[in-house]
Formats: structure tokens, sequence, C-alpha cells
């Protein structure tokens, strides 16, 4: 998988699904969560859409806010299970 | 069950430690998916190490105690030894990742000094700094972990207070904001016990229930739906933690499906978050059948919501009866009213023009335009009764809107200390909630708020707390920023809008984003609530009242009509 590819996917969900605003800029090293852009909730929402999408299981004890707090951190997770 | 004789909280759980010690109390699932079977007997002696330990260190009946502890056996068994007792206890949301550790510490402080707690016990890695802040308030720090290696130093034997009253406090709920000024619901061992025995009636409740919650225990919901409730009636409980199913909302359903759980509480947009944030490949086998009440309460209930949801489990034993709802407040313990299990939730369809200009809600045709479908909270629960009131404190008839008002069995004593505010809201033995509803057939619908309030996601948040963050910030106008609820339908809750008033000098796209993103990171880490919309205007932008406040709902308006025309 190629990484640009997956972070731009990444990046249209956040800001479409989650953000509800497409013309919003998210850097790449931005806080989502800690940074009050999205809420915890949301990443049960990222687990869904990578499955749905890359067809790849980010178990939930790596669904955190520790692993999962910017779109580089979201990519790592998803390109360290990509087979 | 409970038996007639009962007049306190403890005295079920003292029997039953004796007379059926090995009886299932809690199925207590650890953050790290661990299950931990406790029975009544242990349950009971876990409490009573802490009761002992609160002794120890001088508290004793009426002594206020603030449980400060994440999800863990030691918060269960904490808040029981204090009321075994005889103090009064009341749990205090934890520390969490979101938030600034200092400013929730200086938080904690806050509310020890203002409800004048004589005790505060939190984990060893909380200990010190908590003991370095409260040195000049005559309140004790423990250890929850001094506590449990008592266990092996062979503690002290402890005699349950067997003289407490059936009037007397048993414990405070914090019913809402985030300043650590918060009001606390002080509730007696017998409104408690009347809530329970009244609730049990409508839901059914039998010795064959099992009751299953990741609901935090600082809140109503989880603290009497989730936890006092079963373990004062008998009736197992699974208990999760908020953190793990917001993160992983199927655990939930696996272990309501590996423990054959019966009933659950849900604010609205739980439903919604078990829409959207379970994976497919987490449903196949899911089998639900053994639920029978699933019970949304604490924010306004939706009908789309119920709808999603069934649409979603419907092929996993989900069926409509299942969907129950209830109108809750800490202030009359928690069900005020609550709908039947086994019977499909009742719409009531009515002109939304009428409901909003003339305070009516006129039957409408389906899909006609303008109509709204709202939905029953049920009748009031035995011993409450529920009236609707205009401006006068006048009871209106049914169908017309006004101020839900309520008196009962299971009312509140007191807000803690705070008379002035019983004084305002309890008026001729009757509670004035502040929502807005109608009634007709007997049955209670919500329509809206007298006050700001905004709900998200079953947590009470006052917009003045978080404008008063925002006036800190460096770059937004003092005194010109407002905060707001707007409905989200994905969510199935209110998102939280913030217009601030921008100073001259910040004009450049670069620098109004930093801006935008220090707000957003303020109210994040000061109230963990994540902004549904941050807007940055120019001065003079806010509409403000002839008395020079911010007008919240005319900036709302204003909020639609610039920024979302067009856009939905």
């Amino acid at each position: 998988m190629d990484r640009e590819e997956v972070k731009k996917r990444l990046r249209d969900f956040i800001v479409t699904e989650l953000l509800n605003n497409p013309k919003y800029q998210v850097s790449d090293d931005q806080p989502l969560i800690t940074g009050g852009m999205i809420d915890s909730f949301s990443l049960a929402q990222v687990g869904v859409f990578v499955e749905d999408a890359f067809g790849i299981y980010i178990p939930d004890t790596d669904l955190t806010v520790k692993k999962m707090d910017t779109l580089n951190m979201m990519t790592d997770e998803i390109l360290g299970r990509a087979g | 069950m409970i038996s007639k004789e009962t007049q306190t909280l403890i005295q079920p759980i003292i029997e039953r430690a004796v007379r059926q010690p090995d009886r299932l109390a809690v199925v207590f699932i650890r953050e790290d998916g661990i299950e931990e079977s406790i029975t009544a007997g242990e349950f009971y002696r876990d409490a009573c190490l802490f009761a002992s330990a609160l002794q120890n260190q001088g508290i004793g009946v009426d002594d206020l105690v603030i449980v400060v502890l994440k999800h863990s056996r030691e918060l269960l068994s904490a808040f029981w030894g204090s009321l075994l007792l005889g103090s009064i206890g009341s749990i205090f949301p934890y520390l969490t990742e979101k938030l600034d550790p200092a400013i929730y510490k200086q938080r904690v402080k806050t509310l020890v000094a203002h409800s004048g707690a004589k005790a505060v016990i939190t984990f060893a890695e909380f200990k010190q700094d908590l003991t370095t802040l409260l040195a000049d308030v005559d309140c004790r720090v423990i250890s929850s972990d001094e506590v449990i290696s008592s266990i092996s130093a062979g503690s002290a034997e402890f005699t349950p207070n067997d003289h407490i009253l059936p009037e007397k406090t048993a414990f405070l709920q914090h019913s809402s904001g985030t300043t650590g000024l918060q009001k606390g619901v002080a509730l007696s061992h017998r409104a408690v016990l009347n809530q329970i025995r009244s609730l049990s009636e409508v839901l059914g409740v039998t010795p064959n229930d099992r009751i299953i919650s990741w609901l935090p225990l600082y809140h109503d919901m989880g603290l009497i739906g989730g936890f006092v409730l079963p373990i004062v009636a008998g009736i197992p409980l699974i208990i999760l933690s908020p953190f793990h199913w917001v993160r992983d909302p199927k655990t939930l359903f696996t272990y309501a499906a590996e423990h054959q759980a019966t009933i659950s509480w849900l604010p609205n947009f739980a439903f919604n978050h078990c829409v959207r944030g379970i994976r497919r490949s987490d449903l196949v086998r899911l089998d639900l059948s053994s639920i029978r009440a699933l019970i949304s309460c604490s924010e306004p209930v939706r009908r789309d919501s119920f709808e999603k949801f069934l649409d979603t489990f419907n092929g996993h034993g989900i069926r409509e009866d299942m969907l129950q709802a209830s109108y809750a407040l800490a202030e009359n313990t928690f069900a005020a009213t609550q709908t039947i299990p086994g019977v499909p939730p009742h719409y009531d369809r009515v002109d939304i023009q009428s409901l909003q200009k003339d305070k009516f809600a006129k039957p409408a045709e389906p899909g006609g335009i303008g109509s709204v479908a709202m939905v029953s909270n049920g009748k009031p629960i035995p011993l409450t009764e529920i009236a609707i009131a205009d401006s006068d404190g006048m009871h209106l008839p049914e169908r017309y809107t006004g101020e839900i008002i309520l008196r009962s069995n299971c009312m509140l004593t007191e807000y803690y200390h705070r008379p002035e505010i019983t004084a305002q809201t309890i008026r001729d033995g009757w509670f004035y909630t502040g929502d807005i509803g109608y009634i007709t057939d007997g049955e209670l619908y919500v329509s809206g708020r007298k006050k700001d309030l905004i709900i998200v996601g079953g947590k009470n948040i006052f917009p003045q707390d978080l404008e008063a963050i925002a006036n800190k910030i460096k770059g937004v106008y003092p005194g010109r920023a407002v905060a707001f609820g707007m409905d989200d339908e994905r969510l199935g809750s209110e998102g939280v809008v913030m217009v601030c008033e921008v100073e001259s000098g910040y004009r450049g796209e670069a620098q109004k984003q930093q801006l935008e993103a220090d707000i957003r990171t303020h109210v994040a880490r000061e109230t963990e609530i994540t902004l549904m919309d941050v807007r940055l205007v120019e001065e003079r932008w806010l509409i403000k009242t002839s008395s020079g406040k911010i007008a919240r709902n005319d900036n709302r308006e204003k909020y639609k009509k610039v920024f979302l025309d067009g856009r939905s």
C-alpha cells in the first residue's frame, strides 16, 4: 500500500465524515484528538473505516489516543499491519 | 429483591453477605478485558475495608467522602465503604488523557473546598499532589492502594453503622457542569430505595435479570441504573469501563451475549455510536436475544437513532419492543418516567410550527409538511407525579408545552449546602426541572429546555463555562464569545458551536487557523468537549441583549443563517 494514498483516503474520511468540513486543511502531524479537532469516540469510526477501506482490522487496544492522535500515526498503524 | 422491612441501602448488602455470600454480585470487566466475578460476600468484605480505612482516619457519620478513582474494583468498594460507615459518598470523574492534569486537580480542590469534604479516596499516583493541594483544607487524602494492602496486614474488623436513619443523606450526585462548582444532589436512603422499588416494578425486574453497563458512575444513569440498583436489588451487574466501550462499542454486546444480560441504560448518542462504531466483522454470530430492555435516557430520545439501531441489529436478536425510553434526572434519584418493556416505543406526530410558536403539540398527519415524530418517555413511575407548568407555576392541560415539574417520594433532600438553589427549584413541594415538555395520554414528551444547557452525549455542559475558557485566550475579544448547542443527527446528540469575535490584528488565514486550534485545544483540555464548529468573526458581529449580555439563541439563529444556509 502506498503511504500517500492511505493518508489521502484517511484525510478525506476525517474531514468529510468526522469534521464535517471538507475544506479543512489537516496537517500530517496535527494532534486531532488532544487538539480538540475530533472526539475520542471517533476512533471507533476510524476502526470501521480502516476495515471497510483497506481490509485491515486494528485491534481496539490500539485504537487509542496515544497511538492514533495524528494522520501520520494512524497511517503507521495501518501500514504496520498491511501484508 | 428488597424486602418491605428494608430501610437503608446498606441493609440488603449486609444481609446478602450473610445469607447468600456465594451469590454473584458483579462481573467486573477490567480495562484489559479480563473478567473478575465478585460474590455478595466478597463485595461486602471489600467495602468494609474502605469503611474501616475511613474510620481509622477519623471520618464519621455525615462526613462527605469524595471518590476520585477510575474504573476499578476499588471505585465500587470505596463508594459502598463510605455508605457502610454512614458518611456521604460522592464519585467525581477521573482524569482522562484529554484533560489538563493541573486544571483537573485544581478542580478537585475547588470541589473539596466548596463542599466541605472530609476525605478524598484516590490512587497512589494522585495522593502526593492532592495532599499538597489540599494542605490548607481540613481533608484527608487516602490512597486506595494503601487500603488494599491493609488486607495482608490484617486490618481491623469493621462493624457497619446500624443506626443509620432512612432520611439520612446516603450520597451526592453531582448533576452537571464542568468547573468543580457543581451542584451536589443530596439523596436520602429512603429516596433511593423508593426509586429502586418503583423503577423495578415498572421494569418487572426479577432475580433472573442481569444488568450490563458501561456508563460512568459520576452520572445518575450509571450510578443508579448501572450500579446502586443492581447492588441493592441483588441483580448481577456486568460492568465495563466507559473508555473501553467508547473505544470499542461492540464490547457492550459481546459481554451482554456472554453473560445473558437483560437490561441496559444508554444515552441516545450511544445507539448511534453502536451503529457507526462497530465493525462488520465483529457483528458475525452476535446474538443479543437475551436482552429485554435497552433504555434510552439522559438526553432527548430520537426516533431516527432507534430506527438506525434497529436496521443494524435486527438480524442479531434486537426487536423494536426492546427499545425503551425514560425521562431521568439526578434530582428524582434517577427515572421520573419509564416506558414498558415489551411494548414498542410510542411516537406522537405533531406540527413543529405549532409546537415552537404556539406552545401546543398539535397532532399532525404522518409525512405532512412540518410534522415531527416525538418519542414518548412513558408514564411517571409509581409515586412520582409529573405536571406541566406555565411561567407562573399554573398547571397546563394536556398537549400544552411548559416546564416539566414533579413531586415524588424519591426526590432530592436538597442541593448540598446550597439552600438558595434548593429554594429556587423546589416550590410548594414541586421540583422545577428546567426542561420543557408536554403530556398526552398520560405520557411525557420532552421538547426542549428552559436553560441554556447543552447536552452532549448525556453530559450536561453550561455554555458559560466554555465562553469563560475562550475569553481567556489571546486573540479572542474578551467577553465576546458565545457557545451554543446544535442538533447533530449523525452523532445522535448535540454538538457544541463557538463563535468568537477576534481582536483586530488577527487577519491572516494562518493566524486564524492557529487561533481556532488554540480555542479547540483549551476547550478540550479543560472540559473534554470537542467543538463541532468554531467561527471567528469580526468585532461587533455578536448580538447582545438590551442589558449587554450575549444572546445565545439569537446568535445561534444568526450563525445558522450566515454559515449554514445552503449547506444542508
